[in-house]
């Protein structure tokens, strides 16, 4: 599992970084990401549908959100 | 069957490159998105900020309108590169600190870049003749095709009845009669186009897609560089005149007042790299101080942060100023009244 913390960042940045690391996995990866910007709740889910990654867990934990993606083969 | 072609799409998350990228799908040309995030969009950022916001659903424009295509959508970070857009446009700036022109052969250029890199065929933008009195003039169009070096492998499909024919277009890649004579700054044509499309719900910013459009925003920006006598700039800069009342009271140091919670824990997460203040005996907003200020500005600053809290009618406030080497002293301030505010320290 990869760890990208994008915390403080606003969005679309945490997409951006999530975007960059998977570009840099193969398919069958998993990446946790922590934020902060509420905004990643939406965008990272919507990002993963349109370029074709699974989100396998989203949770809230006072100010903090982790996302678990897991990177698609590219279709 | 002859070999399917590959088009890359400028989509800023409005409805012009919706329709234009949405135009060329229908031919059957495999279409991707590119959104370059200068540090200045629109998106999110101020909505994701300000509490009395967060309830209403935020979503990016950009990866909303990849949604309803149906097409990848890539997401650049161009905020470096950008900095010379903004500090140096050869074409000047717009109504406001909006360089235009330049922006777009930057983003055209940058587009076909990706292009090449990709093995893709043409680029796509929303442009329309004579929408933007500035930008978007017959005379501009040809200007963004020469300095982005993209040349005529830059289509606007919603215009392009209004223009040369395109190397797609004399290639067959794509069909010419398909296309558009959209001109003008009547946004008619293109809302009948969406209703024909089935697109409900689209971004309509008033402002456009960045805050340099943005008369307050451009002013924070032209204070900041006159202050600090440079005009470079960090993310962090650019993204703290999003938030807060801005109010300059001496020439070398203004306070960011954080309008409501949202904002000020937005602010907190920038306690170490200002002195900042708050007051401890009422509740009252987190107030940083943005440049190098002495013991009698620090009083000042103090008097004005107790007019933002609800001690503002009290005769002595508390306010706790913490340095950015962790150490702190309380000052006794009396508030500043309404009538010693300046009007001209609002910047
Ligand atoms: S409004 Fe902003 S992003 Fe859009 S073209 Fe002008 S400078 Fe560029």
């Amino acid at each position: 599992m990869v760890y990208l913390d994008a915390r403080r960042l606003l969005c679309p940045m945490p997409v951006i970084r999530t975007q960059d690391t998977v570009n840099k996995l193969a398919p069958g990866e998993q990446v946790e990401i922590v934020c902060t910007d509420p905004g990643a709740l939406n965008d990272i889910p919507a990002w993963c549908r349109i370029n074709g990654h699974k989100v396998i867990n989203t949770q809230q934990q006072d100010d903090e959100i982790i996302i678990i993606i897991e990177v698609g083969d590219g279709t | 069957m002859s070999q399917q072609r590959k088009a890359v799409a400028l989509i800023s998350g409005g409805l012009d490159s919706l329709l234009a990228a949405r135009a060329i799908m229908e031919q059957g040309v495999h279409v991707e998105g590119l959104n370059f995030f200068t540090g200045f969009c629109v998106e999110g950022h101020t909505h994701a900020i300000r509490k009395k916001d967060k309830q209403k659903p935020k979503r990016n424009n950009a990866l909303w309108v990849a949604e309803q295509l149906g097409i990848k959508l890539h997401i650049i970070d161009v905020i470096e590169p950008y900095k010379d857009v903004l500090l140096n446009p050869k074409h000047g700036y717009g109504a406001n600190l909006n360089p235009c022109l330049d922006c777009k052969c930057f983003m055209v250029g940058k587009a076909l870049q990706w292009m090449r890199e990709h093995d893709f065929d043409f680029i796509i933008t929303g442009e329309v003749v004579g929408q933007r009195p500035k930008s978007q003039r017959k005379e501009t169009m040809p200007i963004v095709q020469e300095e982005s070096g993209a040349g005529d492998l830059l289509v606007r499909p919603l215009c392009a009845k209004k223009l040369p024919p395109t190397l797609p277009e004399r290639e067959g890649w794509i069909d010419r009669e398909k296309l558009f004579e959209f001109s003008g700054r009547s946004r008619k044509p293109q809302f009948a186009l969406a209703e024909e499309y089935g697109f409900k719900d689209y971004a309509t910013p008033a402002g456009g897609c960045c805050f340099l459009t943005d008369e307050n925003y451009s002013r924070k920006l032209a204070d900041m560089w006159q202050a600090r006598s440079d005009r470079d700039y960090e993310l962090d800069d650019i993204m703290l005149l999003k938030v807060g009342r801005h109010i300059r009271p001496r020439p070398h140091f203004k306070l960011i007042v954080g309008r409501e919670e949202g904002e000020n824990k937005f602010l907190e997460g920038y306690r170490k790299r200002f002195v900042h203040l708050r007051s401890v005996s009422h509740t009252g907003p987190l107030v940083l101080i943005d440049g190098k200020a002495t013991e009698d500005d620090l009083n000042l600053a103090a008097q004005i942060t107790a007019r933002f809290g609800h001690g503002k009618n009290a005769e002595q406030v508390e306010i706790e100023a913490n340095y950015m080497d962790g150490s702190s002293r309380l000052l006794q301030v009396k508030p500043l009244s309404a009538d010693e505010m300046q009007t001209e320290w609002y910047i």
